[in-house]
């Protein structure tokens, strides 16, 4: 029990500590892309001490909603990543939130960050959150369609018993698997926020999305909120890891060694998600706003047709 | 012997109405009226929950009224019991609501008297137990809510509102009285009990489930058979509204479920087909609807449609299920269904109240004149807040257990062996998962322009926070919001005996399970824990608040806001409704509204200002409704003429309407 619970606390501290590692990994790689220098790698940690000591500059009209915010979104992400198969799978509360459950979860973060968009009363303010809620509308739908093709593959929709009944390797390879890897990768770009769906690198700039809602946050708030961005990131592709790449994660009554191993597959795997990430961010433009529904709806047909092709056949 | 118990009540209810006339112009009327209503309502539910827990079977009761051959037949079976606590449920906090709200009431002799009685009838129609009772408590339903519809006449549109709706109510009940003819054939033995043991054909029992779909859809809402709905809840005052929405859906929900599930026997496949594709198209329609509305209440009565499509999407699928003789995945989906049935009965009422304060607070249901009411009402925002999360289907709260349970029993469906279904049921589940996106993006509007941002208008500038009862029914239902939500194994324990009786088992035990987790058929396929996953959130965010409060800083300064170096002092530059909605009316509106945006630039050097113009198209209505009006309407004016014919003209057309039924009945033998 005490072990189990350590192990679950191990979790939470080290999706947590990693998450501004990966950013910084990510933003680190796009600079060599383009021949810059770059920050080093430890600079988002740099960032958010500096902005959690500075003093919070809160809009005149800002209500205590705003506020709270920040620590909503944030304990909703961490909590959703702490969920998430990384090093090792069934930990001791895996069980409590299965896939759908998850995304749930995100899903009451972006709920609230909408709202936060909407609180001072901007035009910037709104004008993120009313894009936000548009794209999230075409994304959580098609996130659905994927856990539905997952789970049906997988015969459940715990995390858990996903991971690891596709590290067994029974399946090969399935045309509904490469469906829904194709629009989880779509999915995750653009709940991300990431290049192609909107630049996290932007500001002042009409077709931004998240960072137009977050405008008014300053001090600690804006460093929980970043930090929430860079957990959910992590989150993401540690999904992705654990259901397309599930080598070396530790099961749940594995020794020390092997939850060393599964540890060091995991920073692999995020590595290599980091670096695939910011290869692809280099190599493609941004599209324009209401391009991004063609986007997602292709995910969202993307998800559907892997479903529907399991409905229809076992085998497939 | 509770059945009389719980007909006293209603019986109680009914005297009400009668003294509510004599009381209506008094200063303690309204507080006498709700006040026993609330008690009355609460301890039927009482009542209602003794008969779901104490899983007695009850025996009915035949009063000598009504047919005389027949009497009318009362009788509270598990079913009956839970939607009996819903009603009155809702009846409770509405009345609870009222003792506040009811004070502003304009003209209370228009709405006291009607209120009991609608009450009243709605426990009729869950209680009766043959099909006379059953259609004329409906019709008392439909009559007594219509009166409260048409309570403030002399407003906006409400008289057309009340019309159309009493027109879509005849219509309802005209197809449910051919359904329980046909259920009770030649002998016409209305009796629910001898109902169930005749079998009617094949043929026979598709007509009645078509006719059942029509007039208890239309009562609760489906698409295309709505039109009224978003008329008509609005329309009424602020309390009633709740009960029409968050209730009396739900006693149409009940009829369905009753004709279909229990008095019609067992049921054909592709019944389901029929029932899960009007549940998923009146699921996305609904929200689509409510997102292009800027009045708070009207866009709650659409989502109300929503509402119902996925609590039918659940009840197609317990019908595929059972038609499968899959009873366990049949309890599943029925439980999900019903489940939903509590929860949107919860949330909508306490949304209908929120706005309803609002409405008092401001005058305005218009949310292009609302903004910034958190600051002015912070507990009703604090409460609507919960309502928005809960009806969003966001964990923690209890909207989102039954979409998951939902979610996990479409997850079942591969199983089934029909290609139909095989290739419904997905595109079933995407429109679901579509709406609940759908769902938290309009909400996010309702809150968010409404509550949030800076005041539009002067009204919502001073608006005031509303009255202590007012705020006690919206607590109290925001409390059930996260307990549902949180410990959803005990809600889900108490519709054992219901599925038991419908489907013949009912979903595994969940209130032994370790942790209250929620477990619908095995840990290792999926569970959900609401109260941890509450008790982590609440823990992780508590936890970084403290530790960067005291660790870092807890300063704080005010200033201006920031807005990229641009803030506008108007409060008109905010996003309003309308253009809160625009992506999303961009990207599904064109198809599905036939929406279209038309800028008008002055010429160069002309100061008269732009405008903007949005054209959108209730596409149902124009080719559902809008063509039957027409036709009435010409037909109306044609037959028009035979009103000023001369006296030998009449006497011809009787005569040749003698001869030709006479002409009938000798081909006819």
């Amino acid at each position: 029990m005490i072990r189990d619970l350590a192990l679950q606390g191990a979790q939470m501290l080290a999706v947590v500590v990693l998450a501004p590692l990966l950013t910084g990994l990510v933003r680190k790689m796009k600079a060599r892309l383009l021949r810059r220098q770059g920050p080093p790698l430890i600079q988002p940690y740099r960032d958010l001490i500096r902005l959690i000591r500075k003093e919070v500059v809160l809009a005149e009209g800002a209500s205590w909603l705003f506020r709270v915010i920040p620590y909503i979104i944030f304990a909703g992400t961490w909590v959703a990543a702490s969920l998430v198969p990384t090093f090792g799978s069934g930990l001791l509360f895996s069980w409590s939130a299965d896939l759908i459950a998850i995304i749930a979860l995100l899903g009451s973060a972006r709920f609230f960050l909408a709202l936060a968009g909407l609180d001072v009363g901007t035009s910037f303010g709104g004008i993120g959150s009313s894009r936000e809620v548009m794209i999230a509308s075409l994304a959580e739908p098609a996130m659905l369609m994927i856990v539905f093709t997952l789970a049906l593959i997988a015969g459940s929709t715990q995390l858990s018993t996903m991971a690891a009944y596709m590290a067994t390797g029974e399946e090969g390879l399935r045309v509904s698997l490469g469906l829904a890897l194709l629009a989880l990768i779509m999915v995750a770009i653009a709940e991300n926020a990431r290049i192609p769906i909107d630049n996290p690198a932007t500001h002042l700039e009409l077709t931004m999305v998240h960072e137009a809602m977050v405008l008014e946050y300053s001090g600690r708030h804006l460093a929980l909120i970043d930090l929430t961005s860079e957990l959910k990131l992590l989150l993401y592709i540690s999904v992705i890891g654990c259901l397309f790449a599930p080598w070396g994660i530790a099961g749940p009554d594995a020794n020390p060694r092997a939850i060393a191993i599964g540890f060091v597959a995991y920073l692999a795997k995020l590595a290599v998600g980091g670096l695939l990430l910011a290869a692809f961010e280099t190599a493609i433009a941004k599209m324009r706003v209401f391009r991004v529904p063609a986007f997602l709806g292709a995910a969202l047909m993307l998800g559907l047709l892997g479903t529907l092709l399991l409905f229809v056949s076992g085998s497939l | 012997m509770t059945a009389a118990y719980a007909l006293y009540g209603v019986a109680a209810l009914i005297v009400l109405a009668p003294v509510a006339i004599a009381l209506s112009t008094s200063p303690h009327g309204t507080a006498v009226i709700y006040g026993a209503s609330l008690i009355i309502t609460l301890t039927l539910g009482m009542i209602a929950l003794l008969c779901l827990f104490g899983r007695a079977q009850t025996p009915g009761i035949i009063l000598p009224l009504g047919l005389p051959w027949l009497g009318a037949h009362f009788r509270i079976d598990a079913l009956a019991a839970f939607f009996l606590a819903v009603v009155n449920l809702g009846g409770a906090a509405a009345s609870l609501f009222a003792l506040g709200y009811g004070r502003h009431e304009h003209s209370p002799q228009r709405v006291l008297p009607f209120y009991p009685a609608y009450l009243a009838a709605m426990n009729l129609v869950v209680m009766a137990d043959d099909a006379f009772s059953f259609l004329v408590s409906w019709e008392f339903m439909s009559l007594t809510s219509w009166a409260l519809v048409i309570a403030h006449h002399r407003v906006g549109e409400n008289m057309r509102a009340g019309y159309i709706y009493l027109l879509m109510a005849s219509f309802g009940t005209l197809t449910l009285l051919l359904a329980f003819g046909l259920l009770a054939g030649a002998d016409g033995n209305y009796a629910f009990d001898a109902i169930r043991e005749s079998h009617p054909s094949a043929a026979l029992s598709a007509l009645v489930l078509i006719l059942a779909l029509v007039g208890a859809g239309s009562k609760a809402g489906v698409v295309p058979l709505h039109a009224w709905l978003p008329l008509a809840h609005p329309a009424a005052p602020s309390h009633v509204s709740a009960l029409m929405s968050g209730v009396m859906t739900k006693v149409a929900v009940y009829g369905f479920v009753r004709i279909v599930f229990d008095l019609l026997g067992p049921p054909d496949w592709w019944w389901s087909m029929v029932v899960l594709a009007v549940g998923g198209i009146t699921a996305v329609m609904g929200v689509l609807y409510a997102l292009m509305q800027h009045d708070l209440k009207r866009l709650l009565a659409y989502h109300t449609v929503e509402n119902i499509g996925i609590i039918f999407i659940g009840l197609g699928l317990a019908l595929a299920f059972k038609a499968h003789g899959m009873a366990l995945a049949a309890a599943l989906a029925l439980t999900a269904a019903l489940l939903h049935v509590f929860n949107h009965s919860v949330f909508k009422s306490l949304l209908f109240f929120g706005a309803g304060a609002v409405l008092n607070a401001t005058g305005e249901r218009d949310m292009e004149h609302l903004g910034g009411l958190i600051h002015r009402m912070p507990q009703t925002a604090f409460v609507f807040l919960v309502g928005c999360v809960a009806i969003s289907a966001l964990p923690p709260l209890n909207g989102f257990v039954s979409e998951w349970l939902t979610f996990q029993a479409i997850l079942i469906s591969p199983q089934l062996p029909a290609w139909g279904l095989k290739l419904l049921v997905p595109a079933v589940g995407a429109l679901l998962a579509l709406s609940a996106a759908l769902a938290a993006a309009c909400f996010v509007k309702a809150f968010g322009v409404s509550f949030l941002g800076r005041a539009r208008t002067p009204a919502a500038a001073q608006a005031h926070e509303t009255d202590s009862n007012s705020l006690a029914a919206m607590y109290f239902l925001a409390a059930l919001c996260l307990v549902a939500g949180i410990l959803p194994g005990i809600f889900i324990d108490a519709l054992a005996p219901v599925t038991n009786t419908l489907v013949g088992v009912s979903m595994p035990q969940q209130a032994d399970l370790e942790w209250l987790t929620i477990v619908p058929i095995a840990e290792s396929r999926s569970s959900y824990n609401g109260l941890l996953v509450f008790i982590f959130v609440v823990l992780s965010g508590s936890i970084a608040a403290f530790a960067i409060h005291r660790i870092a800083s807890d300063k704080l300064r005010r200033a201006p806001a920031w807005d990229c170096g641009y803030p506008d002092p108007s409060p008109a530059a905010q996003y309003t409704a309308s253009s809160f909605a625009q992506p999303i009316r961009r990207v599904y509106g064109t198809s599905v509204f036939h929406a279209r945006e038309i800028g008008e630039m002055p010429p160069p050097g002309s100061l008269a200002s732009a405008r903007l113009t949005v054209e959108l198209h209730d596409l149902i209505w124009d080719a559902a409704y809008a063509p039957v009006a027409k036709g009435i309407e010409y037909a109306a004016e044609k037959l028009n003429y035979l009103q000023f014919l001369t006296i030998r003209r009449y006497l011809t057309l009787v005569f040749a309407a003698l001869v030709l039924l006479l002409l009938v009945l000798a081909i006819w033998q």
